[in-house]
């Protein structure tokens, strides 16, 4: 039986990992318009070219912030959460 | 060059071993505590030992021993670039301490303003300390900017900076800026205030966590692979991962080096541009000539 506990726990902990990852779509979709639009402004001004970087990689940083924040709970999960969680159970049952 | 004497040659040679020496130390220490072992494995900074304290044991960490072997590192570098430089100028090496002066100087005063041309020394350490942490990987050392004790130390300090430049106005007018524009955002404004450190300290420990994490698991997926194609060669040829030798290598070039080097970029801009936006520059001003007008 706490087999099958700590079964569901590893799984539920994998899942959740995999599910807290969908919010890297958010950032993909955002730093891919501003590349394209830092692309954009570089072909019409190919003398701006240093600022439009240098602004485009600070938005980018921005935008890729949510992703990370997704990442962060991801590894919690991965490496944190199972060895705890079966820890809590193991003291409940005593 | 016939101005080398031996003084200089002497320092020089110090300097370069004083360099080289805490990483070497590093190396050796990370050899000594880590046994050997066959499999490949994700895991955080290793707890070398640990100091009694009142409150809860102080562990002394992998991340905090190559933080302090990255500053010494660092320092040691700093005193070898100016070193010996003749009054006509000239030397190589000289333009290259010239040009990072003058590069981080000219990166503060556009980004930051005439009145923040003093930080130009902070925002230049930052980046350097940040770059060669992230870079401590190409020896093969724990890097200590994938832990989240020591970026959040860093994004402690650069927080304790602005709301430093943001109170310059007085506590008051600090607290009243919160109420702006309509004072039912309150909340609101005090969640982003505590929000600038967090998102800093994540976003510079998840980029350089997340490039590890995925170079490990794709050299035990190579490593597996070769297992399965080559198990069938005959002796010792059937153990060696053949696959594992330098494919990995391409990741590390944009993991460790062009992401090391990105994060700690943004980290120094992103500290100029918070610290420059909150300080209120036309009200600092306005108070000055008030408090001046006052005194006369």
């Amino acid at each position: 039986m706490l087999e099958l506990a700590i079964g569901i726990i590893l799984g539920g902990c994998a899942l959740g990992a995999g599910m807290a990852m969908i919010a890297g779509i958010g950032p993909g979709i955002g730093e891919g318009n501003a590349v394209a639009k830092a692309c954009e402004a570089i072909g019409r001004q190919p003398e701006s070219k240093g600022d439009v970087t240098t602004t485009m990689l600070m938005g980018c940083a921005i935008a890729e912030t949510t992703g990370l924040y997704a990442l962060v709970i991801a590894i919690l999960l991965l490496f944190f959460a199972p060895g705890h969680f079966v820890n809590i159970l193991i003291n409940a049952l005593g | 060059m016939k101005s080398r004497n031996r003084k200089f040659i002497i320092t020089d040679t110090i300097l370069i071993i004083l360099m080289i020496l805490p990483v070497a130390a590093g190396i050796v220490l990370k050899i000594l505590t880590n046994p050997l072992s066959q499999g490949i494995e994700i895991s955080g900074a290793k707890i070398y030992f640990t100091v009694e304290m009142p409150v809860q044991p102080l562990f002394i960490t992998e991340s905090q021993v190559n933080s302090l072997i990255v500053l010494l590192s660092v320092f040691f570098l700093s005193l070898y670039l100016p070193n010996g430089i003749p009054a006509k100028g000239g030397s190589r090496r000289q333009v290259f301490a010239e040009m990072i002066v003058e590069k981080t100087e000219n990166l503060v005063k556009t980004n930051m303003g005439d009145y923040f041309h003093g930080f130009a020394p902070f925002i230049a350490a930052i980046m350097a300390l940040s770059a060669f942490s992230s870079l401590l990987t190409l020896v093969g050392l724990y890097p200590p900017t994938s832990d989240i004790n020591i970026v959040g130390g860093w994004a402690i300090l650069v927080f304790i900076l602005i709301t430093h430049y943001k109170m310059k106005c007085g506590p008051i007018y600090y607290v009243r800026s919160f109420t702006q524009p309509v004072p039912f955002l309150t909340p609101l404004n005090v969640i982003s205030e505590i929000a600038t450190p967090v998102s800093m300290a994540f976003r510079h420990y998840g980029n350089i966590l997340s490039g590890s994490v995925i170079s490990v698991l794709v050299a035990f997926g190579l490593q597996n692979l070769s297992n399965m194609i080559f198990k069938n060669l005959p002796g010792f040829l059937g153990s060696i991962p053949f696959l594992r030798v330098g494919i990995p290598a391409v990741l590390s070039v944009y993991f460790d080096l062009f992401s090391g080097c990105l994060q700690a970029f943004i980290f120094a801009m992103l500290t100029m541009l918070y610290i420059a936006t909150g300080f209120p520059a036309q009200d600092y001003e306005k108070r000055r000539k008030t408090k001046l007008a006052k005194n006369n």
